[in-house]
């Protein structure tokens, strides 16, 4: 058994220091108002937006529905590991062409998840893509663009893995 | 405020450090638990994080039935072997809240919350599933229906905790029927589990989100035993009226923020009559 008192979180590699006041509250708390990573939206700390939605030990979870305490030693991505400062991922500019962002509230959490999703599952169909983002609220797209940014993701994604494998 | 969160690694370190204190609480996979601490609702001073002993993730066929873990989750449950072993369990498993929510919620979880309208509650309930519990006394086994006691009630003792739910590997067709305002990210308005047991020519049918504890509609599935025909599997319909009837019979709903109590009664029995037909044809014998 180990009692967690004062410890690191391992977060996008990183390890950082932790007091132990901060051992009771969600995970989502403790990455904001902690950390100062601010990727991971709150919008409802009920599990119920998916605006939070991390990496725990490569499992998608909502950051608000995990106790810090619980989170220790655990590996722990976030929207902030996606791509190195100044650059995009491929889903990131497939949500940029697609026309994907509107206020822009939602995305972080969305990108998070559909990352997980294509490393999972790398040509979706429409009805799996509604599936896999349907933790995910976006009050502003109607979701028609996003579920396209994730086909262009995709095409992208297979196409650079066809190139390489031609290469090889 | 929580002021110690202790990381167990077994379940026997569960039984200690609940027998030195029963007012810890177990922390699974906290999709209902981290909504109560952040809106304030409930402050253990101290908290127990279960989700990571080896013995309550994992699951084992053990004969006739599956042994499944209190920490297995909902995803590990909707696909995969366990979705070949026990079908309407996958079913429902499915259909709870969002993938984020199904890689953190566990059964154990679900049974524990004993919320009226938990998804594993009916499938469990009509597959007549035994409930291992362990404390520090020792364990013991108990049917599903008789841990749930009421709204949100176990008959769970002082320092005892879930370590397994067993139920039975039937191999014969089983179905789970939601019903709420959208397929996802919801709780439901009522559910239900159809299981067929070939051997004794019977069903079983546990109601989901109509009563204060897990239901089984007995006189339903005794009535309907005379209109099945388990050669063609199919049914007699002129016996669908009255099953459907005996169905909403069964159930004791309530008016509340999702839905309102005869919709609740009518709604049951639609899902009793489809989940029937979908695995028993209609034609009359005679035909
Ligand atoms: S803030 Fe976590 S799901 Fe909404
Ligand atoms: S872009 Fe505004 S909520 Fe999705």
């Amino acid at each position: 058994m180990s009692k967690v008192t004062q410890d690191h979180l391992n977060v996008n590699g990183t390890k950082f220091t932790i007091d132990d006041s901060w051992l009771g509250e969600s995970l989502l708390y403790t990455l904001r108002e902690q950390l100062g990573l601010y990727g991971s939206k709150n919008a409802c700390e009920q599990g119920e937006c998916g605006s939070c939605s991390i990496l725990l030990d490569k499992a998608l979870v909502c950051a608000c529905l995990v106790l810090t305490g619980s989170a220790i030693g655990r590996d722990i991505k976030t929207i902030e590991s996606l791509a190195p400062e100044g650059s995009l991922s491929v889903i990131q500019q497939a949500f940029v062409d697609a026309g994907a962002i509107q206020c822009g509230f939602c995305t972080p959490g969305l990108l998070v998840t559909i990352e997980d999703f294509l490393d999972d599952n790398a040509e979706p169909t429409e009805l799996e893509i509604r599936e896999a983002i349907s933790g995910n609220l976006c009050r502003c797209t109607g979701y028609g663009r996003i579920v396209e940014a994730v086909r262009i993701a995709s095409k992208a994604s297979t196409d650079t893995q066809g190139t390489a494998d031609d290469g090889n | 405020m929580i002021m110690e969160v202790l990381i167990a690694s077994s379940a026997e370190e569960i039984c200690e450090l609940l027998g030195q204190d029963n007012s810890r609480q177990l922390l699974a996979g906290g999709t209902d638990f981290m909504v109560e601490v952040n809106y304030r609702h409930r402050s253990p001073s101290s908290v127990i994080a279960i989700d990571r002993v080896p013995e309550l993730r994992n699951w084992h066929h053990d004969g006739d039935s599956v042994v499944i873990g209190s920490c297995v989750t909902y995803r590990e449950i909707e696909r995969g072997p366990l979705a070949t072993l026990v079908p309407a369990l996958a079913q429902a498993a499915r259909t709870v809240g969002s993938p984020q929510i199904r890689n953190a919620g566990t059964i154990g979880g679900n049974i524990g919350t004993a919320s009226p309208a938990g998804d594993m509650i009916p499938v469990l309930s009509a597959l007549g599933a035994e409930v291992s519990l362990r404390s520090s006394e020792g364990k013991r086994e108990i049917s599903l229906d008789d841990l749930i006691v009421g709204v949100k009630q176990t008959s769970l003792g002082q320092g005892e905790f879930i370590e397994s739910v067993r139920v039975p590997v039937l191999e014969s067709p089983q179905e789970f029927l939601k019903v709420g305002s959208r397929s996802a990210m919801v709780i439901s308005v009522t559910s239900l589990a159809l299981i067929t047991y070939p051997k004794t020519q019977s069903v079983g049918i546990g109601l989901g989100a109509v009563n204060p504890r897990p239901t089984r509609a007995r006189q339903a599935e005794e009535f309907i035993k005379d209109f099945l025909n388990w050669e063609s599997m199919q049914v007699d319909p002129s016996g669908l009226d009255h099953f459907k009837e005996l169905v909403s019979e069964a159930s004791r709903p309530i008016d509340d923020h999702r839905s309102i109590a005869a919709y609740r009664r009518h709604s049951i029995g639609v899902l009793a009559q489809r989940a029937l037909t979908r695995i028993f044809s209609e034609r009359s014998p005679s035909v």
